[in-house]
């Protein structure tokens, strides 16, 4: 018997999961009030006597955490071209798990900094130019950094050329510079792994600390890293496997939250269709993409915004001024329940909404171009039609009544044939709401947390191993 | 070293998916001692300035087979001028227009809209390499 415990420190909740490795099985799980503002112990204890006392008392040969307490990671993107650099940036820090705050791209005007000061990121990634390619934008943008006198940790990776000169002008004010390879060293081509390790490296050593996390230290092992990027890690493993756990192919994971709906791809994504031509920036085969104004509270009215009242009042059979009087109260009360039948009809298609228009967000599309060889389609960002599997994490869809409902918003639409959605996806809950926890065990056990999640991730009331 | 290569973009504009002189296009440049960003076929104007920036290219080679090059062709000077490249080397060649047109006329008009160098059909990569090699030096680059 080889026990676990894998804690994911929340903006909210301190959730804890208890596990025994060698047997395969979820021992308990429990949550406290995260107190990161105090001691982070202090909710963490509070959890263990809640699963102390399903469980009795348990010691841990090994403590893992994961965190997105006080704010989660919070980062600024930068880079030269919106569409290039700039966002091959954002999709690193999305990667590594971050909260993006903002991206800029070209060369950074005063105000810019004035801005880039306000956000008060945890880390800055700069990026600009190929490796050989524009030099002066990264260097004029160092310089521009460097008068922000703030201590924020840094990531450089642009343009090979010029790193050192770069870290030599950051050094100059920051006090943690590092470089990593760029995140495009030839046009078009995405190397975002070494920034996302580097980002990981640089959270677990400053801003565990800066947070207040590190008071932690003294009941967890080990720090590992922010809560998406355990999410990430775990779906990557779900997907692919290991080399003696088969793994379950193509996936989609979706988490609605109050104020932002994050969406996760593991897929190549290539044309199912052999005559398309693919264009754009290359997709990474673990993709994640956060909506900042798609949620359920915090972002409820954003969401109204972004969706119209029909679409929502269409899914829930309500009526339109229904759909607005319920969104004003949650939007007033956050910690607001539905009451009625109604109310509880709303709530599920605010979820189905902020799953559709999320996921339309993420998948790619499909443009067609009538040219004299004939039509030619063109796709943009990943294909998911095929995609087979889609889990459903965290709060909002695992406690309510009817999550496969909120999830089948992630639905290819006939009406909408040129965005390719999942066209005959299965859903999966994540009911024990254990992602995070096993891509923390990932970390140190991944044929286990392989096996628990095929155990524990079901479909309706059974396993489907 | 590879990075120290002079960069070249080369691409086929517009809603044109004509891949075959592309691909001897890259060869012929690729051989020549150029680092070719190929854009391949179906090429906006923006792709090609984006590229260009991010690459710090020396030149842009524009491809158009299809006969709509003037609509497609129109404007990308200024895109660069907009975007602080200015006076990047533009070239342009294929079936610029439909039909049989005396190609002093065509060749005036996309030289009007700010091209260095417009080629007709039928030209070799040779020609062009030698053109490049020539108008890079002018600006003291060696290929």
């Amino acid at each position: 018997m080889k026990n676990v415990l894998l804690i994911d420190f929340g903006s909210t909740y301190t959730k804890i999961t208890a596990v025994d490795v060698d047997r395969e099985e979820i021992l308990g799980t429990a949550r406290g009030v995260t107190t990161v503002e105090t001691d982070i112990t202090e909710g963490l204890n509070q959890a263990l006597k809640v699963l102390f006392s399903q469980t009795g008392k348990l010691a841990f040969d090994k403590v893992l955490g994961c965190s997105s307490a006080a704010g989660g990671l919070k980062m600024v993107a930068i880079g030269l071209v919106s569409e290039l650099t700039a966002e091959a940036a954002k999709r690193a820090a999305l990667g590594a798990g971050a909260k993006v705050l903002g991206v800029y791209c070209g060369e950074l005007s005063e105000y810019e900094i004035a801005e880039i000061a306000d956000l008060k990121a945890d880390i800055i990634l700069l990026a600009g130019g190929t490796d050989g390619g524009n030099k002066e934008v990264i260097l004029h943008n160092a310089q521009m950094l460097a008068t922000l006198h703030q201590d924020v940790p840094m990531v450089v990776a642009g343009n090979k050329s010029v790193a050192p000169q770069i870290v030599k002008i950051l050094s100059t004010e920051m006090s943690e510079v590092e470089h990593t390879e760029n995140v495009m060293p030839k046009l078009n081509e995405l190397n975002i792994l070494p920034a996302r390790e580097t980002i990981r490296n640089v959270f677990l050593k400053r801003i565990v600390q800066a947070k207040g996390l590190d008071k932690a230290n003294k009941m967890v092992d080990r720090m590992v890293m922010p809560t998406p990027a355990a999410v990430l890690k775990a779906a990557e493993l779900l997907s692919k496997g290991t080399d003696s756990e088969q793994g379950l192919g193509d996936i989609m994971v979706v988490d609605i939250g109050g104020a932002t709906t994050d969406v996760y791809s593991i897929a190549k994504g290539n044309p199912t269709n052999a005559t398309v031509y693919m264009h754009g920036l290359p997709e990474p085969f673990a993709k994640r993409t956060v909506e900042g104004d798609l949620g359920m509270r915090y972002s409820a009215v954003a969401l109204l915004k972004a969706s119209g009242a029909k679409m929502i009042a269409d899914y829930a059979k309500a009526s339109e001024s229904a759909v607005n009087a319920y969104i004003e109260k949650v939007e007033g009360d956050i910690d607001y329940l539905p009451q009625t039948e109604e109310e509880a009809g709303i709530e599920i298609a605010m979820g189905k909404t902020c799953t559709r228009l999320s996921a339309e967000r993420h998948a790619g599309y499909l443009e067609t171009y009538s040219t004299p060889c004939g039509m030619t389609q063109v796709q943009t960002g990943k294909d998911l039609t095929e995609v087979k599997v889609v889990i459903g994490t965290g709060g909002v869809i695992i406690n309510n009544a009817e999550p496969e409902a909120i999830l089948q918003g992630i639905e290819f639409d006939s009406a909408n044939p040129l965005t390719l959605k999942p066209k005959n996806p299965e859903y999966l809950i994540d009911s024990q709401y254990i992602m995070a926890s096993m891509g923390l065990l990932s970390e140190e056990y991944p044929d286990a947390a392989l096996r628990m999640m095929k155990k524990y991730i079901i479909r309706g009331n059974q396993s489907w191993t | 070293m590879e990075n120290s290569k002079t960069k070249i973009v080369l691409g086929v504009i517009g809603a044109d998916c004509h891949a075959v002189g592309n691909k001897i296009l890259n060869y012929a440049f690729t051989a020549a001692g150029c680092e070719v960003i190929n854009l391949g076929v179906l090429v906006s104007q923006e792709e090609f300035v984006n590229a260009a920036i991010e690459t710090n290219a020396k030149a842009i080679l524009v491809a158009s087979l299809y006969g709509h090059g003037e609509i497609d062709c129109r404007g990308l000077r200024d895109r660069c001028q907009e975007a602080g490249l200015g006076d990047i080397l533009l070239y342009l060649g294929g079936n610029l227009v439909v039909g049989k047109a005396d190609f002093t006329l065509v060749k005036k008009k996309f030289m009007d809209m700010g091209y260095d160098k417009v080629y007709a059909p039928g030209t070799l990569p040779d020609e062009v390499i030698d053109d490049l090699k020539n108008d890079l030096s002018k600006r003291g680059i060696l290929m």
